[in-house]
């Protein structure tokens, strides 16, 4: 018995001490790229409306994505809450064709019908920029649209 | 000698804490998906194309003006008010409706619970809600309303569901969503979608 005791004190433990380090490297990795933007705001973040009929929008490569607000450089952009940007520039809703015929082509033929526009517009812009942009959308036959909202009362 | 006696901090349960939070914002993080209120927009039409000549009491006309005020049916209303006034509408039930696709003529509406008025909708399929809105409406305002019009269709297809199949609408299309290859699921989804259909149309805006 004595001996085996003895045996058993002899084993080194694996160290972990730095198990937690590897691991909170990763978190901060994930933490990190997470928050990250594919394309940088020109406009300011835009504020949802809200809405309780929501549905969430699948496929993100399928997305092609719309800001209207403000411009954050109004020297540069003039003022109102009726900017468009696509891609990352403030455009005209006469750029929103080529636009979608730009993005489109990323994706295999096949998928196109699934394809949504997610417009993300703030809420004190006007219906009349978002109707241009929904002409627009029409034009080049790209009909499934978003408007994009935060899950809420409705109200 | 003492010092060596020191027993070391057990930092073993430190990556079991460390693992909580990554897979915490693993999952946090994915979950946030974009949404929205999705809608379908109707193909351009034809040059040579003749709308449809559609009775009055079919359609509910719902007026935004510049200053976000509301004129429904040609009356003042709050946005709170809309969602009852679209399922009165909706509901009404006052007629026969569209002649079905193999040719058979409308049946009345046997579901609807409505007043079954003559001056309002025939029938579900039927009945279009026309929602007209300024150029200079705030675009808040405007979604409202869409969410308050989509909220009648909400509760009439509930309300159809809850008495058709003993569940709401909702949970309905949640079971088919996790299970497509259902086929009896899919055509209570159509059953309830065709009794129901959403029928919003967005006029040019005036400016």
């Amino acid at each position: 018995m004595s001996k085996f005791r003895k045996k058993k004190k002899g084993m080194p433990a694996v160290n972990t001490a730095a198990l937690p380090d590897i691991v909170f490297m990763l978190l901060f990795f994930f933490m990190v790229t997470t928050t990250m933007r594919e394309t940088d705001l020109r406009i300011e973040n835009p504020r949802l409306p809200s809405a309780s009929e929501v549905k969430k929008l699948e496929h993100k490569s399928l997305v092609c994505t719309i800001y209207v607000g403000k411009s954050k450089d109004p020297n540069r952009d003039g003022v109102g809450f009726n900017k468009i940007q696509l891609n990352d520039k403030i455009a005209s809703a006469d750029q929103v064709p080529a636009f979608i015929i730009n993005a489109r082509t990323k994706v295999s033929e096949a998928e196109v019908p699934f394809m949504t526009t997610s417009i993300k517009a703030d809420k004190e812009s006007n219906v009349g920029t978002i109707t241009d942009i929904r002409l627009k959308l029409r034009d080049v036959n790209a009909l499934k649209i978003s408007y994009s909202a935060s899950k809420g009362a409705g109200n | 000698m003492a010092r060596r006696e020191n027993p070391e901090i057990n930092a073993g349960s430190m990556a079991d804490i460390a693992f909580l939070l990554l897979i915490f914002f693993l999952v946090t993080t994915t979950m946030n998906v974009d949404s929205g209120v999705s809608k379908k927009l109707s193909e351009k039409p034809p040059a040579d194309y003749v709308p449809p000549i559609i009775k009055e009491k079919n359609i509910f006309v719902v007026l935004i003006n510049r200053n976000n005020e509301l004129l429904v049916e040609e009356q003042r209303m709050d946005v709170k008010d809309l969602k009852d006034a679209a399922i009165d509408f909706i509901d009404n039930g006052g007629g026969v409706g569209n002649a079905e696709e193999d040719g058979t003529p409308g049946k009345a509406c046997d579901y609807c619970e409505g007043e079954r008025s003559e001056s309002s909708s025939d029938h579900p399929n039927k009945a279009i809600i026309s929602v007209q809105s300024d150029r200079g409406t705030e675009y808040g305002t405007y979604i409202k309303v869409q969410n308050e019009l989509l909220r009648a269709y909400t509760d009439l297809r509930n309300r159809l569901s809850m008495k058709r199949y003993g569940m709401s609408f909702d949970a309905l299309e949640e079971s088919y969503d996790g299970d497509k290859t259902n086929e009896a699921l899919r055509k209570k989804v159509e059953d309830i979608k065709t009794s129901y259909p959403q029928i919003i149309s967005d006029a040019e805006p005036t400016s």
